[in-house]
């Protein structure tokens, strides 16, 4: 078996090798379970009849998919001007807080109250996001400073929900207290789907990929992604569009903290409560979408399928282990081995 | 003179070629870039292949290297029939290429360099050092193991690629335009270790637009058009005009191109005071750099790479910090890259692969690179995508750029498309001030001419070329005047009929100007 380097791999075969990729991930997966003593059968028919099976499965769905959605469009963004945002659960986080801050102490009228609880949410994460940028600027590597940006989210969350924003009623866990009844967002009968925060998402995932591929902004950030020297020689600032490109993925990260916050908990609580991995997660649903922030409206329900399937499959079928970060761990494995053969053709036989 | 002067191995009468192509053919979408396609090499024989850009050579050698499959065809090697089906093969099979473009892991030496890429497995850095000083030594290639790739020039990097080839026992060696990236001292050098290559019985194809070169260092050509072979001779009493005949069917002008440009009362357009820059490594890279570009000139600059002309032309366009004071048509030139674009200066960067264009974006997108955000290709920050491709369609049609179609990415357009392309966007505005770095590089001798041409009406209209080339010939065929760089200082410009070839060639070796014979009457301006 040999590769033979492609010229110009089509769309089709980076389509259909990411499809294959996925599978593959499955079948590994499956010999997981197999090993673990489980029938992958009994494991995948749990998972989608829990998932896809009823409404409740498909509202859990929906519930993971709203901030997979908004994280993954702006990280697909991100990835092509070559910015590696792997902190997004840190600026879902700030978003979060910053949601927060506004719902609970800001005195606006009703109707006004939950865009300002929104825009907080994308200048608290667009906020977090550009610190990593700014620090680029003198050589520190974004992948390493939005990690360690996490960590100090976290912390962060911690202190203020025990801290200043302590909340009167707290008793066992500590959160704030919860926001006032005009910033709660309506939610489809029955589930914890806030709606309103998944539409956003779709206009954001549309809207980014105008951006990309019909903006000028999205031009520039294209011949900085794809080529800096190009960007040098035409006067594009690279650290101009890295400093655009963070406040937009940290943005669309600090919207989904504001989602969740106002659509499901209605305060600020945990941070292992606000999101469920979120952030990382997303960073696959990018991936998978190779960098176009539409095609994240096809793979953040899929990954919301596998988050909200290995959820279930802890309670049903009581595995040991958490199930979700086996599929993300050996879905992204895959994911990155598939590059390869985006680029290159196997031939078989020996030469 | 034939091939089996030269050796005395199988390239005797009889015995099989030592490489044969028979009816080679490689399609694209939407071009045959090869159309079965016959070629032979004996032992002990340099083969140029000649042709236009897009013709279809670097198609047929990455075929040979085992980068691309034939669609039809056979390859021999000896009389024996192989299939080549990727470069370790190729390697294998004693089939060695200097690719145009080194493809050196900087950092590291050049011993190791060549330890990573070894053909038959790894083998240690050490055990390589001793072969490549053996190597070395006996074709006068000049490499040191110990050295480091980032520090070597281009000619060296080359050298490094041709021990490479050789450690992997090579017999057939393909050089895919070897002399683009070397200043004549280094070309010469090259053919030396050429001929020693051939004496030694190994077979060579040579690539070139050069046809000076190639008549100085080919045994025979083989000329393609449009991916077909139609032609070929051997060199012994060939000419530049007859090769070049068969390589674009009809006849082409040698001459002096340049009939007498502006006078000395046209008005100065570009005035450099006292320029100074660090280069990249911290070391004055020019210093006290002054001179004046008249309105409609082309004003030529000459000197061994390294000696300031990169920086001298990034310093104009914006893109390198320096101290001085610089006007373009009375008002100081300052500001970024864009800025200076829009203020009327075009830019033909050296490397075009890394600068010149995005590799990965289209054909269209690439001829938008200076304009995307500004009417008629934006309205406000919206793309008009429309109005893109239409202007496209215009260019490549004017420039004559071979390619499948305005969307394809423009890594997949042959060398000298690509240079077209970065010509066509360049001088699609009105620019006062065109600098111009290798502008023909690359290019074919019929594309040559075009530039050379678009370049002169450019001056007839007003503009002003500062021209940097290491190629001398075109320096002085093309300039109203010729300056030399050295050690980051310029010295001149000098009329460019008072000035020679030898004349310049020492100038850029160093020489004093007042030691040269003539410089009393010619007005030197050191
Ligand atoms: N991978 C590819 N995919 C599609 N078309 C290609 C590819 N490689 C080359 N071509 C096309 O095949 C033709 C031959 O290209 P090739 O690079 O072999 O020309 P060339 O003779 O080396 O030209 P140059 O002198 O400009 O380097 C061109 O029209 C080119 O656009
Ligand atoms: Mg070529």
């Amino acid at each position: 078996m040999r590769f033979v380097s492609l010229s110009a791999p089509s769309t089709a075969r980076a389509a259909l090798v990411t499809l294959a990729s996925l599978v593959t991930a499955l079948l590994i997966c499956a010999l997981i379970f197999t090993l673990a003593g489980q029938s992958p059968a009994e494991v995948y028919g749990t998972m989608l009849r829990g998932t896809l099976g009823d409404a409740t499965g498909l509202g859990e769905v929906g519930r993971r998919t709203i901030p997979l959605l908004l994280i993954g469009a702006g990280l697909a963004l991100a990835f092509r001007a070559q910015f590696f945002n792997i902190g997004a659960e840190g600026q879902l986080l700030l978003g979060a807080v910053f949601a927060a801050g506004t719902a609970l102490f800001v005195p606006l009228p009703g109707p006004l109250l939950l865009p300002a609880v929104f825009v907080a949410g994308f200048v608290g994460g667009g906020l977090w996001a550009l610190i990593a940028a700014a620090l680029r600027r003198v050589n520190v590597n974004e992948i390493l400073s939005t990690l360690m940006l996490n960590y100090v989210a976290v912390a962060l969350v911690t202190y203020l929900i025990a801290g200043p924003w302590k909340g009167k009623d707290v008793r066992g866990y500590i959160y704030t207290d919860t926001f006032p009844a005009s910033t709660y967002l309506p939610t489809l009968p029955g589930s914890q789907v806030h709606w309103p925060t998944l539409l956003l998402g779709v206009a954001v995932a549309l809207g980014l990929q105008w951006v990309l591929s019909r903006s000028t902004f999205g031009y520039a950030l294209r011949v900085v992604g794809e080529n800096p020297g190009a960007a040098r020689y035409a006067g594009l600032s690279s650290g101009r569009v890295a400093l655009l490109v963070a406040l937009i993925t940290g943005g669309a990260a600090g919207l989904a903290g504001a989602g969740e916050v106002a659509g499901i908990h209605h305060r600020l609580l945990e941070a292992g409560q606000i999101s469920l991995g979120y952030g990382f997660t997303a960073v696959i649903v990018a991936w998978l979408a190779r960098g176009n922030p539409a095609l994240c409206l096809i793979t953040a329900p899929v990954m919301g399928i596998i988050l909200a399937g290995g959820d279930i499959l802890k309670i049903d079928l009581n595995l040991p282990f958490r199930v979700v970060d086996i599929f993300s761990g050996v879905i992204l494995l895959c994911l990155i081995a598939s590059e390869v053969f985006v680029r290159h053709r196997v031939q078989w036989g020996r030469a | 003179m034939t091939h089996s002067d030269l050796s005395g191995s199988a390239s005797a009468a009889g015995a099989p070629p030592a490489l044969r192509l028979r009816g080679i053919t490689k399609r694209f979408p939407g071009v045959v870039a090869n159309d079965s396609v016959d070629l032979t090499v004996h032992a002990g024989e340099v083969l140029a292949l000649l042709g236009e850009n897009g013709a279809g050579k670097s198609t047929l050698i990455s075929i040979l290297y085992g980068l691309y499959q034939p669609d039809e065809g056979a390859v021999e090697l000896d009389g024996r029939a192989v299939r080549i089906g990727s470069p370790a093969q190729a390697l294998r099979l004693g089939i060695g290429l200097v690719p145009q473009h080194p493809l050196l892991v900087s950092r590291h030496s050049v011993a190791e360099n060549l330890a990573l890429g070894g053909a038959g497995g790894l083998f240690p850095a050490r055990r390589v050092a001793g072969r490549v000083r053996e190597l070395s030594a006996r074709y006068g290639l000049e490499v040191d193991p110990d050295s480091r790739v980032a520090d070597l020039s281009p000619g060296e990097k080359q050298r490094v690629e041709i021990v490479r080839a050789l450690l992997g026992g090579a017999r057939v060696l393909i050089l895919d335009e070897p002399t683009s990236v070397l200043t004549p001292q280094e070309a010469d050098g090259l053919f030396r270790v050429m001929r020693e290559l051939k004496a030694d019985g190994r077979s060579l194809i040579f690539i070139s637009h050069k046809l000076d070169e190639v008549l100085a260092v080919a045994d025979r050509v083989t000329v393609l058009r449009r991916g077909k072979v139609v032609g070929g001779v051997p060199t012994l009493g060939a000419t530049r005009e007859s090769l070049a005949e068969l390589m674009v069917g009809r006849s082409v002008d040698f001459t002096r191109k340049r009939a007498g440009g502006p006078g000395a009362e046209a008005g100065a357009l570009l005035s450099v005071q006292d320029l100074s820059a660090q280069g990249s490594r911290g070391l004055p890279a020019l210093r006290g750099v002054s001179f004046e570009l008249r309105r409609g000139e082309v004003l030529g600059v000459a000197g061994i790479a390294g000696n300031g002309q990169s920086e001298l032309v990034e310093v104009l366009a914006g893109l390198h910090e320096a101290t001085g004071t610089v006007t373009l048509d009375g008002q100081p030139l300052s500001g970024d890259a864009a800025g200076r674009f829009r203020a009327g200066v075009a830019h033909i960067p050296e490397d075009r692969i890394h600068s010149g264009t995005v590799p990965t974006m289209t054909v269209a997108e690439n001829l938008a690179l200076r304009d995307f955000g500004r009417a008629p290709l934006a309205r406000g920050l919206a793309r008009d995508l429309g109005a893109t491709d239409d202007r496209a369609r215009r260019e490549v049609e004017a420039y004559s750029v071979a390619t499948p179609g305005i969307h394809t990415p423009t890594r997949l357009l042959s060398g000298g498309n690509i240079q077209k392309l970065i010509l066509a966007r360049e001088l699609a505005g009105q620019p006062k001030l065109i600098l111009a770095v290798h502008p023909t590089y690359g290019l074919d001798i019929g594309a040559t001419d075009q530039v050379h041409r678009v370049l002169l009406d450019r001056t007839a209209q007003g503009a002003g070329v500062l021209l940097v080339s290491e190629d001398l010939d075109e320096l002085l065929s093309l300039s109203d005047r010729v300056a030399v760089m050295v050690g980051g200082s310029l010295l001149g410009p000098f009329p460019a009929d008072e000035v020679t070839r030898e004349s310049l060639g020492l100038l850029m070796g160093g020489a004093h100007p007042h030691s040269l014979p003539g410089a009393a009457q010619g007005g030197v301006v050191a």
